[in-house]
């Protein structure tokens, strides 16, 4: 078999170590301290209002101040909100609103380096997907629903529909500025006004987006950002100068505003919870496949609601997949967010830290089997390794519960029915992903699946003209889109 | 050479020794192979892409690239003084710099062997002769076996042969494989033995199905390396080309303890697309393809770029084009 040498020897030594490339800090600069944003202007909390600090869950360290607001707080946002809803937002052109909506987008993409390092300090998101795939998505929500502004009267939904009034919107902290831009984008473009409050561990993008509102010479009170934890939130979707509320976060919380809201006039759309199927058939393009259960499931460190942490693989190649799997994941670079090469972040906080921790205890004293990658956790911050969880069935808690982390349970099936029953036999519904070269079963899979999104041969795909949203305890409602402007009008 | 990784966990040198035994086994071998989807292919090439490699680790890689490359000349008015021009800057890239590692071997056509051999002695830099009526293939086999033989006597220390598109389009595999193997056995027998670069014309394969069914079957019939393309036809060393030819031979190498080298050749021009391509070998095939034994890249303007950035990182600035030799 062995011909001539086809060199002596090497020339080099064939380990390569990347060497660190971190994106440069010194393009944010933050204040000290941040105030609420109301009626066009950044003011201090009032009375009974607190304060708290937000920190870099990557090193721990404070980033800056923001006020926790009181309900008085609320009081005025929300006022603020109502004054600019009845005076000038609802009284406007389609046009000139899709006019301050696409003045937004320019700016968001011109500050895009600026926001995605601000995005990744305060969320331990690696940089690398905050400026690829939070910041472009970001600003392709607004020009999306920019473009909306002035059709209204051909979406769909009658020859005049009317806006709502005045929104609360509270989002949570996976995605912080994307879900702001999800949110914010249609509403305004419908003609509402916002009073948005952002998840405690990250208020950072949304206090900069104010910014860019002021920038954009907004008209004060069209948008007013209110930062606090849940109690903030509580008072902002109880308050009975709301219209309509929106909310993405916890499929717990999401119970609790659907029973606060209960009896009353508001128009409520939820964005809950996940524990997606990824179905991987023997056919599958398996390389991608490969790719898309690790796109799926620790994108984000999993701290994604539409994650695919169920991975469903035919017997038949169950081994072989995971195998690939294991294998792909030991080049997965985990470490600081801010470094360009970083595949794996920090997890947000020590509570979400915790919660993945005991999630995954359960996991192995329920008799799954744990394997992580080799890898080296920094000392400070909040880190956990990617995860796989093999021998996991229906049964495993960890196949049933949401663990909003870098956690994958693999179970197996044996034909395309039982793969069916076992991604639809969840409490959840928001997403599931099917892998195989046969388009013919692509289609009967994705009629069956009862998932407000079904992926075919890729995953975690986004874009603002495809509706998301989920069945049963994922929520109602649906985001992007054109179907994402009915929970903000009036038919 | 570098010992075979017969140590692969669970590789059998003959698992796959009776594929090729008829038409239809071969045939569903490689109609078995897993299929490539071409979006998530090219997203995780563009992926791979965005890696960003400074300094140190910059620094490795274009020394790693320079030793890598087959640099090239094959065009119809190439002359003797051309190729001892390009003999002269692959043993001596930076005349300025004696520590810039020699190129990996230069890859000339056939009746120029002879005057590479000779402007290349003693330097270990290698002679790659292209044969069997390149860049088409569009001959008799005898024809093409008397090419390869015409080089193999000449000294080259490696073949670089086109398979036959037009049986592997029309599904003639066995035809494309026999003729490999044919050509192999024509590079002579044991440690003298010219090394056999199957080329792949990946750029008329056209779909990225051919490209896995191609390495493999290059692969099942002998081949030492696998190369993209004739760089006489667009699009030639495509990115997603490159990772899937990775793959193949990492599963190759997985099933049967061969470790089969990749040449990508034709369109890697700038220091980036060399780097690019050594981050896909890295992190796709592992860290036993980053070396000149099993990955090569084969180009020519590409060193000078090369070279360029090799001297921005040791002297902290960019100089002008007019500071490395054209040859």
């Amino acid at each position: 078999m062995a011909g001539k040498p086809l060199l002596s020897k090497p020339v080099l030594s064939k380990h390569w170590e990347y060497a660190p490339a971190p994106e440069s800090r010194s393009v944010v600069s933050l204040l000290p301290s941040y105030g609420l944003f109301i009626d066009g202007a950044f003011v201090d909390g009032g009375a009974g209002s607190g304060s708290f600090k937000t920190i870099n869950p990557a090193t721990e360290e404070v980033l800056t101040e923001v006020v926790e607001a009181s309900s008085a707080d609320v009081d005025r946002a929300v006022a603020a909100a109502r004054k600019a809803y009845t005076r000038t937002w609802s009284k406007m052109s389609g046009r000139e609103r899709g006019k301050y909506l696409f003045r937004i987008a320019r700016l968001v993409q011109e500050r895009a380096r600026e926001l995605a390092v601000a995005e990744t300090l305060d969320n331990g998101k690696p940089i690398k997907e905050s400026r690829d795939v939070d910041l472009p998505l970001v600003a392709a929500h607004f020009f999306h629903y920019a473009g909306w502004a002035d059709k209204l009267a051909y979406a769909g939904f009658g020859p005049n529909p009317a806006s709502l009034g005045v929104c609360a919107q509270v989002i949570p902290w996976n995605f912080p500025l994307l879900m702001l831009a999800w949110k914010i984008a249609p509403a305004l473009a419908a003609g509402n006004t916002v009073v948005l409050k952002p998840a405690e561990t990250t208020p950072l993008t949304a206090l900069l987006f104010a910014e860019i509102c002021q920038q954009a010479d907004l008209p004060p009170g069209v948008v007013n950002i209110i930062t606090g934890a849940g109690a903030t939130g509580q008072a902002l979707v109880e308050h009975p100068g709301i219209d309509k509320v929106a909310f993405t976060g916890s499929t717990e919380v999401g119970k609790a505003i659907a029973r606060a809201v209960a009896g009353t006039d508001k128009k409520v759309t939820l964005e809950l919870g996940g524990k997606a199927a990824n179905i991987v058939f023997d056919d599958a393009p398996m390389d991608q496949a490969i790719e898309g259960i690790v796109r799926g499931v620790f994108f984000n460190q999993g701290h994604v609601c539409c994650a695919g942490t169920r991975l469903l693989v035919q017997e038949s190649v169950a081994d072989d997949v995971v195998k690939a799997l294991k294998r792909r994941l030991k080049t997965l670079r985990l470490g600081d967010p801010m470094d360009k090469n970083t595949d794996i972040g920090a997890i947000n906080s020590a509570v979400q830290l915790g919660r993945i921790r005991a999630m995954t205890d359960i996991g192995e004293a329920e008799g799954a089997e744990r394997w992580s990658p080799k890898c080296d956790l920094p000392a400070r911050g909040f880190w956990y390794p990617p995860t796989v969880f093999t021998g996991v069935t229906q049964a495993h808690r960890i196949a049933r519960e949401e663990i909003f982390g870098p956690v994958l349970s693999v179970l197996t099936f044996r034909t395309p029915k039982e793969a069916l029953e076992k991604a639809n036999n969840t409490p959840y519904g928001l997403s599931a992903g099917v892998w195989t070269d046969k388009g013919s079963r692509i289609l009967w899979m994705s009629q069956h699946l009862r998932a407000g999104v079904v992926w075919a041969n890729t995953f975690n795909q986004f874009d603002p003209a495809s509706p998301f949203g989920g069945y049963k305890e994922s929520g109602y409602g649906r985001e992007g889109g054109r179907h994402g402007l009915e929970a903000y009008l009036h038919g | 050479m570098p010992p075979l990784s017969t140590s692969v966990a669970g590789a059998d040198p003959d698992a796959l020794a009776d594929v090729a035994r008829s038409e239809a086994s071969l045939r569903r071998f490689l109609h078995g192979l897993p299929g490539v989807d071409q979006v998530g292919v090219e997203a995780r090439a563009s992926d791979l892409g965005t890696r960003s490699i400074k300094t140190t680790a910059k620094a490795f890689a274009i020394d790693l690239a320079i030793s890598m490359i087959d640099l090239t000349t094959l065009e119809g008015m190439d002359t003797h003084g051309k190729v001892k021009a390009l003999c002269a800057k692959g043993i001596r890239p930076d005349p300025t710099d004696s520590s810039v590692p020699k190129v990996a071997a230069i890859c000339v056509y056939n009746d120029l062997v002879g005057v590479a051999k000779k402007a290349l002695r003693g330097s270990g830099v290698h002679v790659a002769a292209v044969a069997t009526a390149f860049p088409s293939g569009r001959a008799s086999r005898a024809v093409k076996l008397a090419d390869t033989a015409d080089a193999v006597s000449a000294g080259a220390d490696e073949v670089d042969m086109v398979i036959d598109r037009g049986a592997f389009l029309s599904g003639h595999y066995t035809a494309v494989f026999d003729e490999i193997v044919a050509v192999r056995a024509a590079c002579g027998e044991g440690r003298g033995r010219s090394h056999l670069k199957v080329i792949l014309e990946t750029g008329e394969l056209q779909t990225y199905d051919n490209v896995r069914r191609a390495s493999w079957l290059a692969m099942l019939a002998g081949a030492d390396f696998i190369k993209t393309s004739t760089g006489k036809i667009a699009p030639a060393a495509t990115p997603p080309v490159t990772l899937i030819m990775l793959e193949a031979v990492r599963d190759f190498r997985e099933a049967t303890g061969r470790q089969v080298g990749v040449k990508p050749a034709g369109g890697i021009r700038t220091t980036k697309d060399a780097i690019k391509n050594l981050v896909m070998v890295s992190e796709i095939a592992g860290d036993d393809w980053l070396d000149p034994a099993y990955f090569r890249i084969g180009a020519s303007s590409v060193l000078n770029d090369l070279l360029m950035q090799r001297t921005k990182l040791t002297a902290g600035r960019y100089s002008g084009p007019d500071y490395f030799t054209l040859d």
